[in-house]
């Protein structure tokens, strides 16, 4: 990274850099971290992340199945940590903890259902356009990812349907050669999957995901296209895709 | 898709457009609560499915003579596991290929799983404790050749279809069957007593976590197939999409589903991995779904974004 490009290179001499007899020589501007602090500053401002004055086409009820999906997801992770914290059989032999199976349960189903209308709402209105096509793939991303995820709390319920649904797709997952990799029978391996590392990546990826969304803004409607360098709102050579 | 490189400034891409207060963090929070309050409804009200697991034990008492004629067929390496191939072993009955792509073949073996050692023959060695005439039939079946290993093996099998039950014991109609009735009366009485349960899953290690092997020797029964049947969970039936009782299951699997109900998938021997392989297909096309002619010019051939933002375009 030259320091050319380092962005900000006008700022002030590090506060260290000015110390006994004033003469020893600033700090190096630039480098990997000056890029890296630069970017976030650029693109993750606070008034960015939290704006208070959207677009007002966003007030229409596709919006919406966003921010459910957010909320559902949080319900999912806290009944999920419940009943990781109380062990694996709790909710068999215990009432709180068979409700609180119900509760993940109906916030995984909520999740799903918000998700994919989410998903369908961001369709239509061609969600990638104007550069956004990175978050409709993390979105996508996300999908497949939470399917996995889901799929792994099936097979680690202990109970009938965790059986069968190990024993059946075992087939499948054997057919592509990654079966001795990703063991669907073997519930220690998948249970480590479901509470730890798959819950982490959707988390993150969902991290990632409202970044994209808050630092781009949300994306202008197909028949009002941005033009760049144009009149405010001319359909003129303004392509939708 | 908008060419050029960098993100576009906020402020020009909004430039003509009509910005409007907007507190997220309120609609969050209320999108908590919304939230909250329909799963704790649908939680008290609907509750979640939790059917037992089924067990070794309860198999053999409530279906003796299936669990001895999977036994026997495990014993001669006859049962879908033993035939099974990769991951489990070196046979080929469940490997699927798509021409020359065998990555089931390529994969090789990483859960190795001997049927006959593991399932039967193992578990009854370490029964052998104050149970001479077991441990006499085990000699006798390991002194033996593997023809006449199987000659009585098959001989037994082909018996079972007309066995009965005396004395909670599975008898056949006299024959040549070797030690073998001695050995699997043995191992129905240690499946009886949940024994057989716990000696599966028993490794070289005191914690277990692997269900490897008591799952694949239940799932050669037809015990465990008639307790799916019940609960319309086969593959006929939408499979693993569904679950126990009346709940949604995992409907996000429809699509994938789908497939093993409709030709040629429904006939074909490795319709599983057809299966795969379409589905990442379809995955990698919803991927990228932004750089794919046609598809995505879709949303602007069927103007639903006029519904999704008709007060704005009425504005």
């Amino acid at each position: 990274m030259t320091e050319a490009s380092g962005g900000g290179a006008e700022a002030a001499p590090h506060a260290s850099g000015e110390g006994v007899g004033g003469s020893a020589a600033p700090d190096r501007e630039g480098g990997w971290t000056t890029a890296v602090r630069d970017r976030l500053t650029r693109r993750l401002s606070i008034d960015e992340l939290l704006p208070t004055r959207q677009p007002a086409y966003v007030g229409s009820w596709v919006y919406v199945f966003g921010v459910v999906t957010i909320a559902a997801l949080v319900w999912v992770v806290a009944s999920g940590t419940v009943l990781a914290l109380m062990g694996s059989a709790w909710w068999h032999t215990s009432s709180l903890g068979h409700f609180f199976n119900s509760i993940h349960f109906w916030s995984v189903q909520m999740f799903f259902i918000f998700m994919v209308l989410h998903l369908w709402g961001q369709y239509w209105g061609a969600g990638w356009r104007d550069g956004r096509a990175k978050t409709w793939m993390v979105g996508v991303v996300i999908f497949l990812f939470s399917i996995v995820t889901a799929f792994t709390g099936y097979l680690v319920q202990q109970n009938f349907d965790s059986q069968w649904i190990a024993v059946n797709a075992k087939d499948a997952v054997n057919s592509t050669g990654l079966g001795g990799f990703f063991n669907v029978l073997n519930f220690g391996q998948m249970y480590g999957l479901h509470v730890m590392l798959l819950p982490i990546g959707v988390t993150l990826l969902v991290v990632i995901h409202i970044l994209q969304v808050r630092s781009r803004g949300v994306v202008r409607p197909i028949d009002d296209p941005y033009v760049p360098d144009a009149a405010p709102g001319s359909a003129s050579g303004g392509r939708a895709r | 898709m908008r060419r050029g490189r960098g993100p576009i400034d906020k402020a020009d891409y909004y430039r003509g457009i009509r910005m409007v207060p907007y507190d997220l963090v309120k609609e969050l929070a209320i999108a908590m609560v919304a939230t909250l309050v329909v799963v704790l409804v649908l939680s008290a009200v609907l509750s979640s499915p939790d059917v037992p697991s089924a067990t070794i034990q309860a198999w053999a008492k409530s279906d003796p003579v299936d669990f001895v004629t999977t036994a026997a067929t495990e014993l001669a390496g006859q049962s879908e596991t033993a035939q099974y191939g990769p991951p489990y072993n070196t046979a080929d009955g469940s490997v699927q290929s798509l021409g020359a792509i065998v990555p089931q073949q390529w994969a090789g073996v990483h859960v190795a799983v001997n049927a006959p050692l593991d399932f039967v023959l193992e578990p009854l060695s370490q029964s052998t404790v104050g149970d001479q005439t077991l441990a006499s039939a085990l000699s006798a079946f390991d002194a033996a050749s593997p023809t006449q290993q199987q000659k009585w093996l098959n001989a037994y099998i082909q018996a079972l279809a007309g066995a009965t039950l005396t004395n909670e014991q599975v008898t056949v109609a006299s024959g040549d069957y070797g030690p073998v009735p001695t050995l699997m009366s043995r191992l129905l009485g240690l499946a009886r007593t949940g024994g057989l349960d716990a000696l599966l899953l028993t490794s070289d290690h005191f914690y277990q976590t692997d269900y490897s092997k008591p799952l694949l020797f239940l799932g050669d029964g037809g015990y465990f197939i008639d307790l799916a049947q019940a609960q319309d969970l086969t593959g006929s039936q939408w499979g693993m999409m569904n679950e126990t009782g009346r709940y949604p299951g995992q409907a996000w699997l429809w699509l994938y589903t789908l497939w093993y109900q409709l030709p040629p998938f429904t006939t074909a021997s490795n319709a599983d991995l057809l299966v795969v392989l379409v589905m990442t297909v379809l995955s990698l096309a919803l991927l990228l779904i932004p750089f794919i002619p046609g598809l995505r010019d879709i949303p602007r051939w069927i103007p639903v974004h006029r519904l999704i933002w008709r007060r704005h375009y009425q504005s």
